[in-house]
């Protein structure tokens, strides 16, 4: 079960700040991330173009999200595959369980997939009795550890090497303990053996979907492990879990949005393997799954369509937004407390567990508009968070002596001329009193700011004082 | 009323539609059917020499390596010496796929089995349905002649390619293959593979060989 920790973003942003081993780990996020994106989006001249065309597909998608889901469907019972819709992870994971149960599945391997920690699948199946086996590298490590992840495409980027020697050396008992793992490619090396076992054992194999294609009733993954390739042509089963959003038009329209996704995400121009299934096998193959299920899951995101949240429904989960958010650079992910972190994660969360929860990620923004700038999709989530913000004062959610002050301060905001007289005694008092230094050390109703620097004294004067002022002294020279 | 209906019905209410609109219904009916193409990169739209050398390049850059022989019947020498430079052992595994099939692998010591993989091959060797110069992708299609296994099984993946199939951009070669299966229809699987299998879960290091093949050898015919 993964704990809603959302409420406590304060108190775990804290607590990340002063950990020094996630410090350390979120090193590679800062350096490596932003530099190979920039790079990959530098040598494609037609990538601001790409992202526009990505945008207009999705808009159009959404506006007849029901239509194309609807053709989609058509198309994959066509193929032979079987297409269920779940209103609630409940639904999805109860859908899951039965097909697993039916299957008779003992064991089942999973790619990574977002969707499946959102209705914590897994737990899910523990308690059935059915093993679910992670088998991407960075989803194996966390399962280990028994963690959520800490982003959307690099699971355990919040551990250092050293942690998952750790963690391989604990779990992996037949481990000679003078086997060097002290580089990379050992503890992969490590982890593809046990898992390649694993692949070849399972007897249904759950994966996630980047694009689920209208015209042709086709699931589509994108990794760079191949473990997402292993899980659905190995097993007798294959179960692709998708949000309803995760649908476009035709093959034409996944090529676009795939120009921007891998740029966006790793820096790539592609990722290594790009997989398109259609169905279950066909009579004369000689691999793939004998039986192909789709779980088409909502979990309130038919909500946000019509409303302020819709442009949130053309993400595709590249992790841009927080790979370059400063406040995703300094906590990481698990401060946001629930599956989805950093802005995209602000945005979705509170419509998926609750704006009374959630109500911390938004405000957890400087603003600065670093995420809505690089977003392949061009998602305005600076603007959404504030919708947010919005709701969650409507709310009466945020504590009284913040809604209080935000209270006088509108209610000088409204008055003009009151506003200007109390300014201009507050300056006045504060000039007087940072005369000498020039600036406080400590002030009354400010120490989160003072906590850390000092605050510049005022001049003594309003703006719109020292302006009319100004103004003044103009007119005088030029009459 | 069943899950489908409730999720499709919160749909309509939220985007306040129904599905009788014939405007909608037109307009999704028609972009199904003319999958109009976007934004597509100049820099694939190149002559047939200069679509070879992109994929090249792009391929190399993904971490591939890439050779090239003349024609068909210099593919197995081509193999041959690959294993021999690799310590590779002379043994490889592949589909019944009929221009693989044809080649005279008895002058080299190459021992050839057929089918899909279990995971004991060393080598998979494939037939690429067609390639793409734009990002140096492979593109295979699923089938008797080609099992996906083989793509991500065998440690190393040895493809041939022929030049001619070699296309500047994506959609070239989604619109040859509505011509081979016909409009709306797929293989079961289409995989587009750019270089070998990678991780880079662990400090973001890049690791090559991650659960699919450590090396991907290209081979470009003609």
């Amino acid at each position: 079960m993964v704990a809603i920790t959302s409420p406590a973003f304060k108190a775990n942003a804290k607590a990340a700040l002063a950990d020094p081993q996630l410090q350390k780990a979120l090193n590679h996020v800062r350096a490596g991330f932003i530099a190979k994106r920039a790079a990959a989006v530098d040598a494609l001249p037609e990538f601001d173009a790409l992202r526009d065309s990505a945008r207009d597909i999705k808009n159009h998608t959404l506006a007849n999200l029901d239509l194309y889901l609807e053709a989609y469907e058509e198309k994959v019972t066509e193929t032979g595959g079987h297409v269920h819709y779940a209103e609630t992870a409940g639904e999805a994971r109860d859908l899951i369980l039965s097909i697993c149960q039916k299957a008779g599945a003992r064991t089942v391997t999973k790619g990574k997939s977002m969707v499946a920690e959102e209705i914590e699948l897994n737990e899910h199946l523990e308690a059935a009795g059915i093993e679910a086996v992670e088998t991407d590298l960075g989803e194996y490590i966390i399962q280990l550890r028994h963690e959520p992840p800490s982003h959307i495409i690099a699971p355990a980027v919040h551990l250092t090497q050293g942690q998952i020697e750790a963690d391989f050396r604990r779990v992996h008992t037949h481990l000679d303990p003078k086997r060097d793992l002290s580089e990379a490619r050992e503890l992969l090396a490590e982890a593809r053996g046990i898992l390649r076992q694993r692949f070849l054992e399972a007897d249904v194999g759950i994966t996630g979907a980047n694009f689920l294609i209208a015209e042709t009733g086709t699931s589509v993954i994108v990794t760079n492990e191949g473990n997402g390739d292993l899980t659905q042509i190995l097993p007798r089963v294959h179960i692709v879990l998708a949000s309803i959003e995760k649908v476009v038009p035709t093959l034409e329209d996944v090529s676009q949005i795939l120009r921007v996704l891998a740029r966006s995400a790793t820096g790539q121009e592609m990722s290594t393997y790009t997989t398109f299934s259609t169905g279950p096998r066909r009579r004369d193959d000689p691999d793939g799954p004998d039986e192909y299920h789709v779980v088409i899951l909502d979990n309130g995101r038919s909500d946000m369509l019509g409303s302020q949240f819709q442009d949130m429904l053309r993400c595709i989960r590249c992790a841009a937004c927080m790979n370059h958010c400063p406040v995703y650079q300094e906590v990481g992910g698990h401060a946001y407390g629930w599956v989805y972190p950093g802005p995209m994660g602000a945005v979705l969360t509170p419509q998926l567990i609750g704006i009374d929860k959630a109500g911390n990620l938004p405000n957890a923004s400087t603003f600065c508009g670093r995420c809505e700038a690089v977003c392949p999709m061009r998602i305005p989530l600076p603007n959404m968070m504030r919708h947010w913000r919005e709701r969650e004062f409507e709310r009466h959610l945020q504590p009284v002596t913040y809604r209080t002050g935000l209270g006088v301060w509108a209610f000088l905001a409204r008055r003009p001329r009151l506003y200007q007289f109390a300014m201009g005694i507050a300056m006045r008092v504060l000039g007087n009193l940072g005369h000498r230094r020039g600036r406080f050390r400590a002030l009354p109703l400010a120490g989160g700011w003072t906590k850390y620097r000092d605050l510049p004294a005022p001049a003594g004067k309003t703006f719109q004082e020292q302006w009319k002022e100004k103004q003044r002294a103009l007119a005088g020279r030029e009459t | 009323m069943s899950a489908r209906d409730t999720v499709l019905g919160k749909i309509r209410r939220s985007l306040r539609v129904t599905a009788e609109e014939p405007g909608r219904n037109a307009t999704v009916d028609a972009r199904l059917k003319r999958a109009p193409k976007g934004v597509i990169p100049a820099r694939g739209q190149l002559d047939s020499a200069g679509k070879v050398g992109l994929f090249t390049a792009q391929a190399e850059k993904a971490a591939a390596t890439v050779t090239r022989v003349a024609d068909i019947t210099a593919i197995p020498l081509a193999v041959a010496e690959y294993l021999r430079a690799h310590n590779l052992p002379a043994a490889l595994r592949m589909g019944e796929d009929a221009l693989l099939n044809g080649l005279p692998w008895q002058k080299t010591q190459i021992e050839v089995s057929h089918g899909a993989s279990e995971g004991r091959d060393a080598v998979g060797l494939s037939h690429a349905t067609a390639g793409v110069a734009e990002t140096g992708t492979l593109m295979l299609t699923s089938g008797v002649d080609n099992p996906t296994t083989l793509n991500f099984l065998p440690a190393t993946h040895i493809v041939v390619v022929e030049a001619g199939a070699i296309a500047g951009d994506f959609e070239t070669v989604w619109a040859n293959l509505r011509k081979r299966y016909g409009k709306g229809v797929m293989p079961r699987t289409v995989n587009m593979i750019s270089g070998p299998s990678r991780s880079g879960d662990i400090e973001q290091k890049l690791q090559l060989g991650a659960h699919g093949p450590r090396d991907l050898h290209v081979i470009i015919v003609g």
